[in-house]
């Protein structure tokens, strides 16, 4: 360290963003939990009106048994057989007896096959949820978060390239770059917050009959309520995948502080 | 970050997931945790209620979108012996029972309900568990039959009590609607699936549709309808066998 060197900190995220960032993060963590609990109640996922249609499922999980009687976990995805025991279709259940479900008792909540208990969780929060995205929707636009913070800039669009390749390299701007979003980092959460978990809500929303009469079909417009059923499950798999990128880059780009910004809202630049 | 750090950080977060996990299983096991948490299932019936109106229909399909076998789900073939015997008749013995608060105590058999207005709807059965089948169902509307035994003023809800014993205690299945939800044009006592008399697997000799809630309001096997001011004396207290396993009575989604 040399003695012309600087570090300061910024309140890099007001109160407001942060407590709705954690909110999120317990809502989201519920429903993703709770949902594999209500999915457990029929491993399947299908495209269509309906589940009997002729035609086979896209993904299933089930139990079979080996030659020599042992149970083996199936999942099915387009056709196409992977064991997975222990996983999906067959695991451990509380007291350590290894039966037929979908997701394990690890990533279900309810720990046991308990879908009226699932339910009650999973609408629990998603009301949690849908409140607190469009409070974070209504500051960040009256606050100019929105505009300020996460809306690309023309110089961003330039960078789109470069930046690419910063991160492939896992090279992070540093000093005063490092007080804004990257472009990539930028266009991530904008899909996330306006194309993901929109359609998050819309596809959980698709699979409710008593919504179906809102629009005489709706529902059709992504291929029917089994349809619905799938994207719901995909958009929540793209979440996790994001869950997991976000995570290995608030590792990489210095996990404390970034989870300092998180809590105190304080972040440490360092100027070169 | 060091190593020990990293590991450090692992255990603390393996241990604060499980814990996690753990605390949820304890509010869903203690008393007033499925109290709580059923706040939003409450949030659910008051949002679609103002969002859709009263009479809304639920979406209605064509015949190639039918179901190539609708499946049977939850009883297959009640075990009881004097539904065996109406079963083996075809039901010329059943009649259907309509009492409770109503003027006109009534009492309808198969034939009967047959020569009443009929209505024949495409729709989608959506089960709680996730999946759906369709299937085109001919019966009487609710309402014709209401209209019949003359509702009194304080009835609010419609109970249908069946013939499927669904436990060793000898329970048998029970669920009930709102009169709003009851004389909707698509609630209707089915007779017919898919053109032909309604299969035992699938309810025989009727089951009411109720197109807008989950397969579990969509009572088979029924015997007797009652009209009532309040579900407090009805089953568990819920209102149907499901809800008093903990599932909630409005199952619009």
């Amino acid at each position: 360290m040399t003695p012309t060197e600087r570090r300061y900190r910024y309140l890099r995220h007001t109160w407001p963003v942060r407590l709705m960032h954690w909110i999120n993060l317990i809502a989201l963590t519920i429903l993703l939990l709770s949902g594999l609990q209500i999915f457990n109640a029929h491993p399947s996922l299908y495209w269509g009106k309906s589940s009997y249609s002729g035609r086979p499922p896209v993904l299933q999980m089930y139990e079979t048994q080996s030659a020599n009687g042992d149970a083996v976990g199936i999942t099915e995805l387009f056709g196409k057989r992977f064991h997975t025991t222990g996983l999906f279709g067959v695991s451990k259940d509380a007291d350590g007896t290894l039966t037929e479900r979908g997701f394990p008792s690890w990533l279900t909540i309810p720990g046991n096959q308990f879908l009226a208990m699932g339910r009650r969780w999973h609408f629990f929060f998603a009301w949690l949820f849908v409140v607190n995205g469009l409070l974070y929707l209504a500051y960040s636009i009256a606050s100019r978060h929105l505009s300020r913070d996460l809306a690309p800039t023309r110089q961003d669009w330039r960078s789109v390239g470069r930046s690419i390749l910063d991160h492939l390299r896992l090279k992070h701007p540093r000093g005063e770059a490092s007080k804004h979003y990257n472009v990539l980092q930028k266009v991530t959460y904008l899909t996330v917050i306006f194309g993901l978990l929109p359609l998050l809500i819309l596809m959980g929303l698709a699979m409710s009959p008593r919504m179906d009469s809102l629009l005489p079909g709706w529902i059709d417009l992504v291929g029917g309520r089994q349809s619905a059923r799938t994207l719901h499950f995909l958009a929540a798999t793209l979440l996790v995948l994001f869950v997991f990128i976000h995570v290995f880059e608030v590792i990489v780009t210095g996990l404390w502080n970034n989870l300092r910004s998180m809590i105190t809202g304080r972040y440490e630049v360092e100027d070169p | 970050m060091s190593k020990s750090r990293r590991h450090f950080l692992i255990r603390v977060l393996a241990g604060l997931s499980a814990g996690v996990l753990a605390g949820c299983d304890a509010i869903t096991n203690s008393s007033w945790g499925p109290k709580v948490l059923g706040a939003g299932e409450r949030a659910n019936r008051g949002a679609q209620r103002a969002l859709t109106g009263k009479s809304a229909l639920a979406q209605e399909f064509s015949e190639a979108d039918l179901s190539p076998d609708f499946r049977s789900n939850g009883t297959a073939n009640p075990s009881d012996e004097a539904y065996q015997r109406l079963a083996k008749d075809q039901f010329k013995d059943w009649s259907l029972k309509v009492g409770g608060l109503v003027h006109t105590p009534t009492q309808l058999s198969l034939a009967q309900l047959r020569t009443m207005k009929a209505r024949t709807q495409i729709t989608r059965h959506d089960c709680v568990e996730g999946w759906s089948a369709i299937g085109k169902w001919t019966g009487v509307p609710l309402s014709e039959v209401l209209a019949l035994a003359q509702p009194q003023p304080t009835a609010r809800y419609v109970v249908f009590y069946c013939a499927d014993p669904m436990d060793d205690d000898g329970t048998r299945y029970y669920e009930s609607i709102d009169l709003d939800e009851a004389h909707h044009p698509q609630t209707i006592l089915a007779y017919e699936l898919n053109g032909q008399a309604l299969p035992v697997k699938n309810g025989a000799p009727i089951r009411v549709r109720v197109e807008r809630q989950l397969g579990y309001k969509m009572a088979k096997y029924i015997m007797r309808i009652e009209l009532v001011a309040d579900l407090k004396p009805v089953g568990g207290g819920n209102g149907g066998y499901w809800e008093d396993q903990g599932y909630e009575w409005y199952a619009g989604i």
